[in-house]
């Protein structure tokens, strides 16, 4: 259904609409002696009913009266006075006038009807994504739940004697597995609907981004053993003002989806720079990069829902936007020349000015740190 | 029989009562189980518990609540045991007395590990006056601090953080909590100051300064010295 009805700014309207009706009255007065001015009094109506069909109602009630109002003043005799002499004159007037105004409410219906059609339209949308979006997550939170149940009968049944202690550990090692799986998955659940509910609001607190780097290190410690990670970053990175724990979790998410996405024995790098009061993180691997046409819909939750791996639901990435807009930063991803992606995250932050604590402590601490950092700095 | 440790476990769901009996028995644990905070309270009462693990989502009462409740007569170790996962929700629990707290779903190994930990911080309200992590020596007596053997120079600050985290080994202590111990009451609010000490001792006594063994982080609540059995 086309929108740009809807979408035409409504100044603008009244402008053209004030526009057209003068330029028309302007061209019929100069001509007035050829035409009569119950002719200007039809030209200027279908003025008005052409401008209905783009304009909505108001600029149309405008242009109804405006142009009403111009064709008694200048082209009704007696001229430049509103007065009407014949009766016959002041009928047509008050006709004129009545369907100048119809034409604007006929307008208003239409477009009342455009926009429930296209509401209708809208609501349809919504509900095949919805579908679509029930279907994938119901798939899968039932696929290792099919996993688990199905190991456990196995390991349970009576029937099957024959389960070799090989099989039984590989059984019990792929219900290990679809656990971790749906618990990503509810946690990935939970963050998005903490996102949408607005709930969201980020906890800001002196964080270290060496314990924030170093905690996903450690909690993606199996999935990075195929892997290898760079850290680059200054060793007296200052303390920035941060909701570590949703920073934590945006970069974790990337960095998972490159183990993930990402051929084994290939190298992640995750980068923090302090540029001023901006943070700066970029993660990049050599794998083979996100396709064209996929490379614009990264962030958009769910669209990777039908290919995602490792029961995805295509979440992770959005969630990670949605922590980082929360702290009003910005991510980005690009495909590097001849190698993987590259994600660059950008948030304001607030520093915590390193020499601040030295009025903190008593005086021989004072001495003490002072020392030291001149030792320090000396190596 | 009777000399094995007894642990209550509180939790309306039975399908974890029935893991934690199996896993604290096999591991010659003796176990009592609740599922109301009412009777896990009686309970506690009438059978005293080496230790007690603890839901907070109880149908009749919070498990907040219960924990004050226990914690108004009970001396032994508390660990909660909750889906709640909120820093909120486990600081308040720490500060209402919990020992420990694991969240749900939960490794039992990590729950065994915690477990023990708890009972060990009961036992010894020690004396010792050397503390042994593996490449790192606190001598309590002589305030010496070696890393490899070493002497290294640990600012007054350092040294107090340091000690307080290590007598507390295996134990959450709540970056509020090492606030008032090392600086007093009105400084309980200022995480940066502590967490710019954690960094500096981090560089002194760390093997790698990313990827902490001793002085571990706890996202967004505190810090926890690695047991001595932990660190090799």
């Amino acid at each position: 259904m086309n929108t740009t009805y809807f979408k035409q700014k409504k100044s603008n309207q009244y402008l053209i609409s004030v526009l057209v009706i003068i330029t028309i009255s302007a061209i019929c007065f100069t001509i007035s002696d050829l035409i009569g001015y119950r002719t200007v009094a039809l030209l200027l109506l279908t003025s008005v009913s052409l401008l209905a069909i783009f304009f909505s109602v108001y600029p149309i009630f405008v242009a109804a009266i405006l142009s009403a109002l111009i064709w008694d003043y200048f082209f009704i005799p007696p001229h430049y006075t509103l007065h009407v002499d014949n009766p016959e004159d002041a009928l047509m007037l008050i006709m004129y006038f009545v369907i100048a105004l119809l034409n604007g409410v006929l307008t208003y219906k239409i477009r009342q009807y455009e926009k429930i059609e296209y509401q209708k339209e809208e609501r349809q949308n919504t509900i095949k994504l919805y579908k679509a979006l029930f279907d994938s997550i119901s798939h899968e939170l039932r696929t290792p739940l099919a996993t688990i149940v199905g190991a456990t009968d196995n390991l349970l049944s009576k029937t099957t004697p024959s389960l070799t202690e090989e099989n039984k550990n590989n059984l019990i090692n792929e219900i290990s597995i679809a656990s971790i799986r749906l618990n990503r998955l509810i946690d990935n659940l939970l963050n998005m609907q903490r996102l949408e509910s607005g709930i969201l609001k980020p906890k800001l607190d002196w964080s270290d981004m060496n314990e924030i780097i170093g905690n996903i290190q450690k909690r993606l410690k199996a999935e990075l053993e195929t892997h290898t990670v760079l850290i680059e970053m200054d060793k007296n990175f200052p303390l920035i003002k941060l909701d570590s724990w949703l920073i934590e979790q945006a970069i974790y998410n990337i960095v998972y989806n490159a183990t993930v996405y990402t051929p084994k024995d290939s190298e992640i790098k995750i980068e923090s720079i302090l540029e001023k009061n901006i943070l700066k993180i970029i993660i990049c691997d050599n794998g083979t990069g996100f396709k064209p046409e996929e490379i614009a819909n990264v962030f958009t939750k769910y669209s990777f829902s039908n290919k995602a791996k490792n029961g995805g639901i295509g979440l992770g990435l959005s969630i990670s936007k949605g922590f980082i807009d929360a702290h009003n930063g910005n991510i980005t991803v690009e495909n590097q020349l001849n190698s993987g992606a590259k994600f660059t995250i950008i948030i304001p932050v607030e520093l915590f000015v390193f020499n601040d604590y030295l009025d903190f402590s008593d005086l021989t601490i004072k001495k003490q740190i002072h020392d030291q950092q001149n030792k320090d700095t000396n190596n | 029989m009777t000399n094995k440790i007894k642990i209550l476990i509180i939790d309306d769901e039975i399908q974890i009562r029935k893991l934690l009996e199996i896993t604290l028995e096999t591991n010659e644990f003796q176990t009592l189980s609740a599922s109301t905070g009412k009777e896990g309270i009686s309970m506690a009462v009438m059978h005293p518990p080496d230790l007690i693990i603890l839901d907070l989502g109880l149908p009749d009462q919070d498990g907040q609540v219960i924990l004050q409740k226990l914690r108004e007569w009970y001396l032994g170790s508390i660990i909660i045991l909750s889906v709640r996962n909120s820093e909120e929700e486990i600081i308040k629990a720490l500060d209402n007395g919990a020992n420990d707290y694991l969240t749900k779903p939960f490794r039992t190994g990590e729950l065994l590990a915690r477990i023990r930990s708890s009972l060990r911080q009961l036992s010894n309200t020690n004396s010792q006056q050397i503390l042994e992590f593996g490449n790192l020596i606190i001598d309590l007596t002589t305030r010496i601090v070696k890393v490899k053997n070493e002497i290294i120079k640990l600012t007054a600050t350092e040294y107090a953080i340091l000690t307080l985290l290590a007598k507390n080994e295996g134990k959450v202590l709540t970056h509020r909590y090492i606030l008032k111990a090392i600086w007093g009451p009105s400084y309980s609010e200022q995480s940066q100051y502590l967490r710019v000490f954690i960094g500096q001792l981090r560089k002194k006594i760390e093997e790698n300064y990313n990827q902490p063994k001793l002085i571990l982080t706890e996202s967004g609540i505190g810090y926890r010295f690695a047991e001595k059995k932990t660190v090799e």
